[in-house]
């Protein structure tokens, strides 16, 4: 059976997998290390930053802790915080960006402020776990103070179906709670307090009477 | 069984501080440690023959006797990126008693001559990070970190690193490099990381649970410790089950007991009226198995005689409501997000998996693709540098298997509602060029 070329879904660009739009500048000479004398950093985040450098014996293993330092800043990973660590770390921009652009944490694009992460992994999802993203989508997705995502695995499988929420587990969460989550999440709240994490007591029997 | 060992006072208040832990008995293992020489030591944990509680079931004395000896810097790294899907004890032990893997970690230490340790744990355990810091902290202050501590030989440093979400760098060789603050590609063994592991120098690399152990190893002994448990599985187990059961949760247990007596004595088993289907006996990349093997001892020689793995002891139970293409589609889109793509047979084996089930779903499936999907399973494992690839491979391949009937009234009853798939009008070269292309 022939492929007929006109019916197959193609980006812009005409290739049928996601890419660039524009073709790279290959005249463009790659960014260097930012120049200190040129590029400000925030006192805090530099001092953040060079603690956790003088932790190792490389200072490059500070990349991570100091992308959390700055994406805690910023929100997300903005250019300009790039340069900032960068600068500080003596690293190319590019090299921090192709780390960040490697983990679930860091965020490349602008994001909402308030993180609601649902786990939708094998054990969440047998217990609702997509209802609830459904349900955390329908009544959030709009809002642009929110980063709603589904999450793998979050190893909280004890209080299925949960979400991360600012960085504190909560569940089990009901799909028809999430409107009143979510209300207490833009309040700055803590939601369900009752079924924060870190209230939980053991399954384990035996480890209530010991 | 008589007594818990790493649960004990496990839900006590306060256990996280320095006062409450020292109270009940913290570090007076190191201290007994600290008296006796690093060989004593290292002694009595390969005495104990306690297996190392992350996946692979490595003899822990074993991994630490492989660190060349002399004189130079060597590393010791807490695996705390516990990210396996259904784990979730290594969660409680960091945020309930943070002091015991401390203790452990100075206990391993010692008896390996490391003088520098790294905590790498997930990113997303933000209140499990802070309570390690808070009590790394504590401990630092008290003289338990640092240049010899308590008057011994024993000087070492103590960071925590938090990662920020990938499962691949639970992989040991992927978290040494996103240690060195790169992306978490896997690395080519050997060497392996008791040679050349974190900054190419000697790297021992444990779980938590693992190293949490080593205190009460220490405090009863080698030997007594090795009278727990099964043999070739001594002593206790933190097991994680969840999924469809009354009381999901962490239990510790004595390795050997009936499976069984876990799911359904300790985690209540599944909701009225149901009963399991199949269950994962450790974690989402263990091969599953059926009802029919809810008698097996839970250790990991009987378990791994029935071809799955005891793993990171999660067990995830599904009862007869599920679909087990369903849970196969789930673990097939797990490990393709996941999956680094530094090795093509992960990074293509896990995309085309998934496809294949969405063919599947969608009626577009023929029974044959099932075999073909087989076949992708094979041809992933054993040809990539870590197993992520053979993680997802073995459960699938084992769900193929052993619910091949249901996955072919799957393709069935989805070619029956896709109109396209059961009119005459696809050739039949077409089937048998998807199936060589």
């Amino acid at each position: 059976m022939a492929i007929d070329p006109t019916r197959v879904p193609r980006f812009g660009h005409g290739s049928r997998v996601p890419g660039w739009d524009e073709a790279a500048d290959l005249a463009k000479d790659p960014e260097e290390v930012p120049d200190p004398a040129t590029t400000p950093v925030p006192e805090e985040l530099r001092a953040a930053i060079e603690s956790y450098m003088a932790r190792y014996p490389d200072r490059r293993s500070a990349t991570i802790p100091a992308l959390h330092a700055m994406q805690d800043r910023y929100g997300w990973c903005t250019p300009q915080g790039i340069q900032e660590v960068a600068c500080v770390m003596r690293l190319t921009p590019g090299y921090l960006i192709s780390v960040a652009s490697f983990y679930d944490m860091f965020f490349t694009q602008p994001v909402g402020r308030h993180d609601v992460f649902v786990c939708t992994n094998i054990s969440c999802s047998l217990r609702g776990a997509d209802e609830l993203f459904a349900a955390f989508h329908e009544h959030g997705s709009d809002d642009p103070e929110l980063n709603i995502r589904a999450f793998e695995c979050l190893g909280a499988c004890d209080m299925a179906p949960m979400a991360s929420i600012d960085g504190k587990y909560v569940g089990p969460i009901r799909p028809d709670e999430v409107p009143g989550v979510l209300d207490a999440v833009r309040r700055g709240e803590e939601p369900l307090p009752d079924r924060q994490l870190e209230r939980m007591k053991s399954a384990d029997p035996r480890a209530a009477s010991s | 069984m008589s007594e818990l060992l790493l649960f004990k006072d496990i839900d006590e208040p306060g256990l996280h501080t320095l006062d409450v832990y020292a109270r009940r008995g913290g570090y007076e293992a190191l201290r007994k440690a600290l008296a006796m020489s690093p060989a004593e030591v290292l002694h009595e944990l390969e005495v104990s023959a306690i297996r190392g509680r992350g996946g692979a079931g490595f003899a822990m004395g074993k991994k630490i006797s492989f660190l060349p000896k002399g004189a130079m810097d060597k590393y010791l790294v807490c695996n705390a990126d516990e990210s396996e899907p259904g784990t979730f004890k290594d969660r409680e032990l960091l945020q309930k008693s943070p002091h015991m893997l401390i203790e452990g970690m100075l206990i391993a230490a010692y008896a390996g001559g490391i003088n520098r340790a790294f905590i790498y744990i997930r990113g997303e355990y933000e209140l499990q990070a802070q309570r390690l810091e808070a009590a790394l902290d504590e401990a630092k202050a008290a003289g338990y970190i640092g240049d010899r501590v308590l008057g011994s030989d024993l000087s070492l440093t103590m960071w925590v690193h938090r990662g920020a979400g990938a499962y691949i760098c639970g992989e040991e060789t992927a978290l040494l490099d996103s240690l060195e603050g790169k992306r978490g590609n896997p690395r080519l063994k050997p060497p392996f990381p008791a040679n050349q592991g974190l900054y190419q120098g000697p790297t021992l690399i444990n779980n938590v649970e693992t190293l949490a152990t080593a205190p009460h190893i220490l405090r009863m002994g080698g030997e007594e410790y090795a009278k727990l448990g099964a043999p070739g599985s001594t002593g206790t187990k933190l097991v994680s089950v969840s999924g469809h059961v009354k009381r999901p949760g962490n239990f510790e247990i004595e390795l050997g007991m009936p499976s069984r007596e876990i799911i359904y004595g300790l985690a209540g088993g599944p909701p009225d009226g149901r009963e399991v289907k199949l269950w994962f006996p450790g974690g989402s990349s263990a091969p599953v198995l059926t009802k029919d093997d809810l008698d097996l001892a839970y250790d990991f020689d009987t378990l791994a005689k029935a071809g799955s793995m005891l793993g990171s002891g999660a067990i995830i139970v599904i009862d007869d409501s599920t679909s087990v293409v369903d849970v196969a589609m789930k673990t097939a889109k797990f490990y393709r997000h996941e999956s680094c793509g530094k090795c093509t047979p992960c990074r293509e084996g896990t995309n085309w998996t998934v496809k294949m089930l969405e063919r599947i779903d969608s009626g577009e499936a023929t029974p044959m693709d099932l075999d073909i999907m087989a076949a992708v399973q094979e041809n992933i494992i054993g040809n990539c540098l870590c197993v992520l690839g053979d993680a997802m491979a073995m459960p699938i391949g084992s769900m193929i298997l052993k619910f091949r009937e249901e996955f072919e009234a799957h393709i069935e009853a989805a070619r029956a509602r896709n109109e396209l798939a059961t009119t005459e009008e696809a050739p039949p070269e077409a089937v048998i060029q998807g199936a060589v292309a």
